[in-house]
C-alpha cells in the first residue's frame, strides 16, 4: 500500500474544515479503504469530538513526535468502521510543539500501512498550516459562498501553489440553495470563476450536520441526508470516479427537473 | 412590470452579484500586491515613456489588470494618433 496524504485546509476558520475531514474520512472508510486522520490543530483539537472519539484518547500526535509512545498507540480505532483511525491533536500544547519535518516523518511511517492519510489543518497561514501542508500529496481547500471565506481561500490557494503542493481542489461548503435562487448567495459557478481551481464537491447547508455533530456521528455514516451524500460523492471523486454534482434544489418538482435539462452540469 | 423586467434581465442589484464584483477587484489586488493608487502611478509613468516616442491620446489609453485563470495580466490598449496628426 502507498497511502495518499490529503490535507484539508481553508485559511478562514469556521468554514467546516473539521466536519469535512471527519466526513471524508468516514466516507473513504465506508468504501473499504484504510484511513488515518490526523488532527494538526495543536491546542484546539476538535476532530475527536466531531468523530465521536473524544473519550478514547490516551496519547496524541505530540506524544508520538516527542517519543512518549509508539505511533500505533496513538491511533484510536473507530469501532463503527473497521479501518478508520484517528491520531488526535494535543490540547495543552501549542502549534510550535511539532514541525513540518515531524509531520513528513510521521506520514512516511504511515504510508505503507494505510490507503489514505487525512490531515485536518488549523485555520490561518502560520506554523500549523505549514505543518499540515508539508506532507501533502493532495490539498483540498474548504470555503463557504461568502466574501471573506472566498478571499481567504484565494490567498491559501496561492500559498499552496507557492509551496508546489498545487493545484488545490475546492469544496464549497454550506450552500443554501434558497439564497442562491434568490440571487443572495454566490453559486458554485461564481466561486469557480473567481478562484479558478478544480471543484471536487458542493455540500449543501443541512441541519443534519448540526444534529450529527451533536451526537458525534458524522453525516456521511449514512447517506440519507443531502450533506452526507455530498461527502460520500467527494470520497468517490477522490478515488478517480466521475460522479455528477448533486442537485441542491429543495423541491424536486417538474420545473426543477425541466430546468436541469437545459443546464449543463447542474448545481 | 419594470421590476419584473429588471429581475429577468439585470442581476445588478442582487447581493450575490455585488459580492462577485467586489471579490473580483479584491482578488486582483490581493494576488498582485498592487493597490489601485500604485496602478495609477505606473500608468502615468508608462504614458510618459511611450509619448516620448510616439504620439498618443492619454485619454484613450486603457491599462488594467485582468484575470486569466489563476494568473494576473496587465493589459494595455494604447491607440496611436495617425501620422499626419503627428506632423502638424
Amino acid at each position: 500500500m502507498a497511502a495518499k496524504v490529503l490535507t484539508i485546509t481553508s485559511g478562514k476558520g469556521g468554514v467546516g474544515k473539521t466536519t469535512t475531514t471527519a466526513n471524508i474520512a468516514v466516507a473513504l472508510a465506508a468504501l473499504s479503504y484504510k484511513v488515518v486522520c490526523i488532527d494538526a490543530d495543536i491546542g484546539l483539537r476538535n476532530l475527536d469530538v466531531v468523530l465521536g472519539l473524544e473519550n478514547r484518547i490516551v496519547y496524541d500526535v505530540v506524544d508520538v513526535v516527542e517519543g512518549r509512545c509508539r505511533l500505533r498507540q496513538a491511533m484510536i480505532r473507530d469501532k463503527r468502521l473497521p479501518e478508520l483511525y484517528l491520531i488526535p491533536a494535543a490540547q495543552t500544547r501549542d502549534k510550535n510543539a511539532i514541525s513540518p519535518s515531524d509531520m513528513v516523518r510521521l506520514c512516511d511511517e504511515l504510508r505503507n500501512e494505510v490507503d489514505w492519510i487525512l490531515i485536518d489543518s488549523p485555520a490561518g497561514i502560520e506554523r500549523g498550516f505549514r505543518n499540515a501542508l508539508a506532507p501533502a500529496d493532495l490539498v483540498v481547500v474548504v470555503t463557504n459562498p461568502e466574501v471573506s471565506a472566498v478571499r481567504d481561500a484565494d490567498r491559501i490557494i496561492g500559498l499552496i501553489e507557492a509551496e508546489e503542493k498545487g493545484p488545490a481542489r475546492l469544496i464549497l461548503n454550506r450552500v443554501n440553495m434558497n439564497l442562491v435562487k434568490r440571487g443572495d448567495m454566490l453559486n458554485a459557478d461564481d466561486v469557480l470563476e473567481l478562484l479558478a481551481v478544480e471543484l471536487i464537491g458542493i455540500v449543501p447547508e443541512d441541519e443534519a450536520v448540526v444534529v450529527s455533530t451533536n451526537r458525534g456521528q458524522p453525516v456521511a455514516l449514512d447517506g440519507k441526508s443531502k450533506a452526507g451524500l455530498a461527502f460520500q460523492n467527494i470520497a468517490r471523486r477522490l478515488n478517480g470516479e466521475q460522479v455528477p454534482f448533486l442537485s441542491l434544489d429543495e423541491k424536486d418538482g417538474f420545473f426543477a427537473r425541466l430546468g436541469r435539462m437545459f443546464r449543463t452540469g447542474g448545481a | 412590470m419594470a421590476g419584473w423586467l429588471e429581475q429577468l434581465l439585470g442581476k445588478k442589484d442582487k447581493s450575490a452579484e455585488q459580492a462577485k464584483e467586489r471579490l473580483k477587484l479584491v482578488l486582483i489586488h490581493d494576488r498582485t500586491d498592487l493597490t489601485p493608487h500604485q496602478l495609477e502611478v505606473m500608468k502615468n509613468e508608462l504614458l510618459e515613456v511611450i509619448s516620448r516616442h510616439v504620439a498618443i491620446d492619454p485619454s484613450a489609453v486603457k491599462i488594467d489588470m485582468a484575470q486569466d485563470g489563476r494568473e494576473q495580466r496587465l493589459i494595455a490598449d494604447i491607440p496611436l494618433k495617425p501620422a499626419n496628426a503627428r506632423r502638424r
